[in-house]
């Protein structure tokens, strides 16, 4: 039932799992780049990102919006649903996790339809650090990397000491990225350097072994000023991706706070070198909104970023809607629910 | 692998359109006395999409006969069953605004995306807009009773069709006067549409009359003796030829006519919105747009990074087949207007300033101009003080406010303006000092019906639209 589907769009959707890395691409440790004076002192510091253009909230809403009607149809659609689910962060992070539940995730994300095998592997699966073994061991031999939150997540209310605690745990165990929470009280109180130093130490720790994922919660930051500020401050510190949220609070990704977090990376490229991921995270459930996210990407920073290494979606139930979505441009018709696993 | 978007176009099996229109003159499509026929043809693929009627001096004579004779009983209508006439129009609209979007879209050129996401939500808007004023007129400010004009000629360019006819008729009905509108001779045909949804309404004969044909039936419904009021949108030279024509007689007149907008970029601009707000300005319906922001005024020093950031976002822009959602760019809707802008530009290359476009590939047939950035402009460049009315922006800079202020008004031309600034008092500093009509802050070509729109100097006079559109068909 899928041959046809492989037949059209067979061309279409080899997904490269791992971009080249960039030249520029730092290695672990202390950033180095053109922007290393800003970081001099908290002053210099808060300088620099109160220095930051101010974003019209009005304009880029409507840019976000206008950017949603494109309408993507038949090839460009088929593209664009295996892109998306080639860049899923499969996701759990309840109290309730147990082995079972990480062992049924790391086989989705390794065939994520099991009637139809050239449907792309999600890019990771994304656990607390206790799972991170159990997951491991799930997606062994598979393209599939291993996320972890870590840094007392998803509130981050913890001392230092305990957050690089976290993030050795997971690492030991063997996560390939981590997912660390900034301290928004500090930034909301002003102490960038606090935050700044904090991103700095859990990078020094993932050393070599694991990315780095900066999560802002975007919807505690509130303003699109300081969601600017918290990117380049998290791209400064040393960032591999800047990610939207922990998917724990009231307001999490939307195409506005993340178009603004696109043009923050494509800026900083253009003025250091160093690419750095985007990851919107929370509230992407359909297909219909992944493809807007997609669009923004290739609309503000383009094909550099379209690949599983640059650009990915924290999510759990979208990729059941991608899957129903690849079925139906297959078969010409809408499976259902229950034509795709549960987890 | 590049993320190419698939064509989608929006199909136009839902309009159907005749090879032939009459006039609507008294509630029906009649022909003309002269029998003379021209053509409207699609910008994009110079397809012939319909053949209509060139009325003549006779049938607009008929037509202003027509609209006299409905006026008495119009007129004396209670102002709420004026109303229900109005609010049936604008519901009517949105029904049919996928219909009329395409059609629209066929005739001028547009992309579909404008025409569904602006033109049609703006004509409804216009239509319930002043259809709520009908039976407040007593409370507009003009005293108690204000008595309408009587019959009101009307004379619309092609670059918004029904959104330029929704402007004139919409306060005309509304206030008791009944109309004869001439739409522009490129895009008569969703006025033709219109005659036809003014029918489905049940509209009394006469209180609309559609005439259409070229600039001899403007002159000749312009010069109608018996015409109480003349409203026209459109070119300067033809705003300046109907004042004169008007001059001395007892019509009552306004002109909504040409710009050259400045847009006034300050360095504590949001730039990643100022980019966007600047290619809304010139680029919006290929710049062909009397309020379009085609001048812009840049601080010299931010203009490097603005100037990249505006080339990169230009390079997005997607340019072709009208009626394909992704479009942002269409065709210019005539040849005569390709062959104005296109000398207009070469005379910008001439005179020495310095030309850019994005790699963009042009269709082999129909009108298309690619966006165009002229950078090392002055005051004295052509291209600084005449209008193009294309997708052409000219940049200029300037170093402090004063000196902003003083170039943005250094021209004939006062309809429109834009303040980029995140300093709120700034804004509201330099918006006092601009002799332009409609002044937008950290935003460009947002339209309203609720906000008035006009020009100072060679933009013309009078407003259209909110509580001071009503003041040009009342008798005050």
């Amino acid at each position: 039932m899928y041959s046809r589907y492989a037949r059209r769009y067979a061309r279409l959707v080899t997904m490269p799992t791992n971009a080249p890395s960039p030249t520029a691409e730092r290695v672990g440790g202390t950033p180095t780049h053109a922007l290393q004076d800003v970081t001099a002192s908290d002053s210099t510091l808060r300088r620099f990102l109160h220095g930051l253009p101010g974003v019209d909230a009005v304009g880029l809403e409507a840019r976000a919006a206008s950017l949603g009607t494109r309408s993507i149809k038949t090839t460009a659609k088929a593209y664009a649903i295996d892109l998306a689910i080639s860049m899923v962060d499969l996701t759990t992070l309840e109290g309730a996790d147990t082995p079972g539940k990480v062992r049924a995730l790391g086989a989705k994300a390794v065939h994520p339809d099991p009637t139809d095998r050239t449907t792309p592997a999600t890019a990771a699966v994304c656990v607390y650090p206790d799972m991170v073994a159990t997951a491991k061991a799930a997606v062994a031999g598979s393209s599939v990397k291993v996320a972890s939150v870590a840094t007392a997540f998803p509130a981050g209310r913890a001392p230092i000491a305990v957050k690089l605690a976290d993030v050795r745990e997971a690492i030991d165990a063997g996560a390939d990225e981590i997912d660390m929470v900034i301290d928004r009280g500090a930034f909301l109180a002003g102490h960038y350097a606090k935050v700044y130093e904090e991103i700095v130490a859990v990078k020094e720790t993932c050393g070599t072994s694991a990315r780095l994922k900066v999560i802002f919660e975007t919807g505690e930051l509130s303003t699109y000023d300081n969601i600017r500020r918290a990117s380049w401050l998290g791209m400064l510190a040393g960032a591999d991706f800047i990610k939207t949220s922990t998917g724990k609070v009231a307001v999490n990704a939307t195409p506005a706070n993340t178009l603004l977090m696109l043009e923050a990376v494509r800026d900083f490229r253009a003025q250091t070198g160093v690419q750095v991921g985007v990851k919107p995270a929370g509230g992407i459930r359909t297909t219909k909104d992944a493809v807007k996210f997609l669009v923004l990407v290739n609309e503000t920073v383009g094909e550099d970023w379209l690949d599983n290494h640059w650009f990915r979606f924290g999510a759990s139930s979208l990729l059941n809607d991608l899957l129903m979505q690849r079925q139906k441009l297959a078969t010409g018709r809408y499976s259902g629910p229950d034509y795709v696993t549960v987890d | 692998m590049a993320f190419e978007y698939a064509p989608a176009p929006e199909s136009r099996a839902i309009v159907n359109i005749a090879p032939l229109y009459g006039l609507f003159i008294d509630g029906e499509f009649v022909e003309s006395s002269g029998g003379d026929l021209n053509k409207t043809v699609s910008p994009s693929t110079e397809e012939v999409l319909a053949e209509y009627t060139q009325a003549n001096a006779e049938d607009v004579d008929r037509a202003v006969k027509a609209a006299r004779k409905a006026f008495e009983k119009w007129s004396a209508l209670p102002g709420a069953e004026r109303a229900k006439y109005l609010f049936r129009i604008a519901r009517i609209i949105q029904e049919r605004s996928r219909e009329l979007a395409v059609l629209e879209t066929l005739d001028n050129g547009k992309p579909i995306r404008e025409t569904r996401d602006a033109d049609l939500p703006l004509v409804a808007a216009h239509f319930f807009y002043y259809a709520g004023w009908a039976d407040k007129l007593d409370h507009a400010g003009f005293g108690t009773n204000p008595r309408p004009l009587g019959v009101a000629g009307q004379v619309i360019p092609w670059n918004f069709p029904l959104l330029m006819l929704a402007w004139k008729i919409a306060p005309a009905l509304a206030t008791g006067n009944t109309v004869v509108l001439k739409p522009a001779e490129t895009t008569p045909l969703s006025a033709l549409f219109f005659a036809d949804i003014c029918r489905q309404a049940g509209l009394p004969k006469g209180v609309v009359n559609i005439v259409t044909g070229d600039g001899r039936t403007g002159a000749a419904l312009v010069a109608h003796p018996d015409v109480n009021k003349v409203a026209f949108t459109g070119s300067t030279a033809v705003g300046k030829e109907i004042a004169r024509t008007v001059a001395g007689s007892r019509k009552k007149l306004t002109l909504e006519l040409g710009g050259k907008g400045a847009n006034i970029v300050f360095d504590d601009a949001p730039i990643d919105q100022a980019v966007e707000g600047i290619v809304s300005g010139i680029f919006f319906n290929q710049g062909q747009v009397c309020c379009a922001g085609s001048r812009l005024l840049v601080q010299e020093s931010i203009q490097e990074e603005l100037l990249e950031s505006l080339k990169r976002r230009l390079s997005t822009l997607r340019l072709g087949d009208p009626l394909d959602k992704n479009t942002d760019i269409g065709a210019i809707n005539s040849a005569e207007q390709l062959a104005r802008i296109t000398a207009l530009t070469a005379q910008g290359e001439a005179e020495g300033a310095e030309r850019w476009s994005p790699a963009c590939e042009l269709p082999s047939s129909g009108y298309w101009f690619a966006p165009t950035l002229f950078t090392n402009v002055t005051q004295a460049h052509t291209i600084a003080r005449d209008e193009i009315f294309g997708p052409v922006l000219s940049v200029l800079t300037f170093r402090t406010p004063d000196e902003a202020v003083a170039k943005a008004n250094n021209s004939q031309y006062g309809l429109s303006a834009g303040i980029w600034t995140e300093k709120g008092s700034r804004i509201l500093a330099v918006a006092n000092k601009l002799r332009a009509g409609v002044i937008w802050s950290n935003t460009f070509n947002k339209f309203d019906p609720t906000s008035p729109f006009g020009g100072y100097k060679e933009s013309g006079f009078g407003r259209e639209g909110g509580r001071h559109g009503l003041e040009a068909y009342l008798d005050v």
